[in-house]
């Protein structure tokens, strides 16, 4: 099986959609649902923190959100 | 995140709502605009209210509709949805669905949505509608975002919805009406709507992104403007200098700008204490006015422009979007000292009062991320130390410039906030090693974009903050400079037989090493209702000892009573301690424990203690 391809794994203006998250954490899972993560959504990667790449500020449709690298960890994605 | 300055504490308990009436509760997700519109609606005079008992804090106003209906309107924490992670959350949602044991639950709900944000805000709305209240829509920034090219069909939202979608933009009266209007007809006609049932999360996002595709006709790409901004603000260099530099305009601009109007300030005062010495005759209500009360409230008025200052750089940078990137750009630093980015809100409005910082700790998920930012917030400098600080720098300090630009005194200012925020990495480092331990919790923080602020809600926000300053000078200062000089100037002739010179010299034998001498101490005492008192208890303290220097400025006498490492040592003391009661008490609201709250005053105390120590010795053994 293919390695699966998270929001993390983006570069820095790439654009994704979210086609689910990674299932060992259902509460991360709910919060990212909660704050407006959802399948079919359009993500881009826009910048990174200074301190090891993280946070990543991300558009999701027209908001962004700030998640941590190991949030984006949990956004399963596949390339625009 | 706009929800975090608006928390004031005022110490009113009384209750805010008056039962009758027709009360609506303004609910919906951080940054969508719901202040803008409470605002507009009740034309900004919002009583703050903390419930005792339950943490709920809420700003509550009242407001007319056009068919005649007085309504109030419970301003609630933004909420995403119904998980109630936060504590901010949790309160809200506890409102709205009447689970709140101080507050009668709601007649209706104004959900607000941001026009431009329908994808995400129709997941909000759609989850409001569960908890089965009446509610009314309200389509927020509308005009902006038809600006910006959004096409929407809200005819069929509001039929697809099933309540009424009223566009609006809050910041105009036009929309407003209309909003008034939907209130009323639902006000005449109670609709009754009852609980639907709770439909997992997965299929609200399923049917808010089917509504959107059916009644947003056309989207454009998000603002360029707010992402050419980010290129240059979240830059992983350029942005860290600019923050950098704004903390430190910041802190320069509150010593500097605010010179000349406290200048015409202590002139108004001077010119008052004239008056009265020119209508009264020379005996105690003499005194009392003058070296009392004047002179104690008047040093601490004085510190308004400051304080006005401060908080215009905190509303501004709130109010702009930029506050949201500062947390973004600290998030990793302060994850690695144990805390969560966005406790750089709450932290940095510390830097004001801790009070609302300590509340807007709320915002955080973890329980142990919000311990940890209430034990450290008292640590961020807050304005009422700003008096202390001025006065002792002003005295010991010359106003030269250094470095070629640099205001010395202004340097001095800055070093201090700055211990404290080391003093606070150290703490938070060691509590969440130790006390706090546990996992770090999600950022998943929303980016707003930026925008100007409004002038008028600007203005309104730094008229709220004055007002409550002005109202703290009017009552507790009033009442601590009287009791104050009533202790230094009975029953003895001189400072040393009075009460305060008796409960001083008992105290004295603790401080003394520390290079404290009697003045200081009993100064420390009233210190403990208002930080800022202890200015003008030191004022008091020398008025009494030789009232005819009261001519010259506090700064001049204690120049010629302190050394400079006792000057020295009185600072760092402040840069810990002591707390006032206020904060104490709020500190023992949001941690709903008595053994953290005495942890908390013992280790700033402990802190204190030492710093100022170390300071006098170190400085005492170099001159």
């Amino acid at each position: 099986m293919a390695e699966t391809l998270t929001l993390k794994n983006l570069k820095r203006g790439e654009t994704g959609i979210v086609t689910g998250f990674v299932e060992s954490d259902s509460i991360r899972e709910e919060e990212l649902r909660e704050i407006g993560f959802a399948e079919g959504d359009e993500v881009q990667v826009l910048e990174f923190g200074s301190f090891g790449g993280t946070p990543i500020s991300v558009r999701l449709n027209r908001t962004i959100i700030a998640v941590r690298a190991n949030e984006a960890n949990s956004i399963e994605v596949s390339r625009a | 995140m706009t929800t975090v300055i608006e928390k004031i504490s005022t110490d009113q308990s009384e209750p805010l709502q008056e039962t009758d009436s027709f009360t609506v509760a303004l609910v919906g997700a951080p940054n969508c605009g719901k202040s803008t519109l409470f605002n507009g609606l009740t034309g900004g005079r919002a009583k703050v209210a903390n419930y005792t008992g339950v943490t709920v804090e809420t700003k509550q106003g009242s407001f007319k509709t056009p068919q005649g209906r007085q309504m109030s309107l419970i301003d609630l924490p933004g909420v995403y949805g119904l998980s109630g992670k936060t504590t901010d959350a949790k309160v809200a949602l506890d409102v709205i669905r009447g689970q709140a044991s101080e507050i009668r639950q709601p007649d209706a709900m104004l959900v607000v949505i941001d026009a431009a944000q329908l994808r995400t805000h129709l997941q909000t709305a759609l989850q409001m509608r569960q908890i089965g209240l009446p509610m009314v829509v309200v389509l927020n920034m509308v005009d902006l975002a038809r600006r910006d090219g959004v096409e929407l069909d809200i005819d069929k939202l509001q039929d697809r919805l099933g309540v009424p979608v009223i566009p609006c933009t809050a910041t105009r009266k036009a929309g407003r009406e209309a909003v008034l209007n939907a209130l009323d007809e639902m006000a005449a006609a109670p609709s009754g709507q009852s609980a639907v049932e709770e439909v997992p999360l997965k299929q609200v996002q399923h049917e808010a992104r089917q509504l959107f595709q059916d009644v947003v006709l056309q989207e454009p790409a998000l603002n360029k403007l707010t992402r050419s901004l980010d290129g240059i603000f979240l830059h992983p260099l350029s942005g860290l200098l600019i923050f950098t530099g704004i903390m430190f305009v910041m802190f320069q601009s509150v010593f500097s700008w605010s010179e000349t109007p406290m200048g015409w300030i202590e002139g108004l005062i001077a010119v008052l204490s004239d008056i009265v010495i020119g209508i009264t005759p020379d005996n105690w209500l003499r005194s009392l006015l003058v070296d009392g009360i004047i002179a104690g409230v008047g040093s601490v008025i004085i510190f308004l422009p400051q304080i006005i200052i401060l908080f215009l750089f905190i509303l501004f940078l709130e109010m702009t979007g930029y506050m949201a990137r500062a947390a973004f750009l600290m998030d990793e630093l302060m994850l690695r000292v144990g805390l969560n980015g966005r406790a750089f809100i709450p932290l940095l409005s510390s830097f004001a009062c801790a009070i609302p910082g300590m509340m807007a700790a709320r915002t955080l998920e973890s329980e142990k991320d919000r311990l940890t930012t209430i034990m450290v917030a008292p640590l961020m400098t807050c304005s009422a130390r700003l008096p202390v600080y001025t006065v002792i720098i002003a005295a010991f300090f010359p106003a030269e410039t250094v470095a070629g630009f640099l205001n010395l005194q202004g340097l001095v200012m800055f070093g201090l906030y700055f211990a404290g925020i080391i003093s606070a990495i150290i703490v938070a480092f060691v509590l969440r090693k130790t006390l706090t331990k546990g996992r770090a919790q999600p950022l998943l923080m929303e980016l707003p974009t930026y925008k100007f602020p409004d002038l008028s809600e600007l203005l309104l926000g730094l008229w709220q903050r004055a007002k409550i300053f002005l109202r703290r000078a009017g009552t507790i200062i009033f009442v601590v400079s009287i009791v104050l000089w009533v202790l230094t100037t009975y029953p003895g002739d001189s400072l040393e037989t009075s009460f305060a010179g008796m409960i001083g010299s008992v105290l004295v034998p603790i401080f003394e090493p520390i290079g404290f001498n009697l003045e200081i101490v009993i100064a420390l005492v009233p210190g403990m209702a208002a930080r800022e008192v202890a200015v003008g208890a030191l004022g008091t303290v020398y008025a009494v000892q030789g009232a005819e220097e009261n001519m010259e400025g506090l700064a001049e006498v204690l120049r010629s009573a302190w050394s400079f490492p006792t000057a020295l040592a009185f600072l760092a003391w402040y840069v810990f301690a002591p707390q006032c009661i206020s904060t104490i008490a709020v500190a023992r609201r949001e941690m709903n424990s008595w053994g953290w709250t005495w942890l908390m005053v013992a280790y700033l105390f402990a802190m204190a203690y030492i710093a100022a120590g170390g300071t006098y010795w170190i400085a005492s053994a170099l001159m």
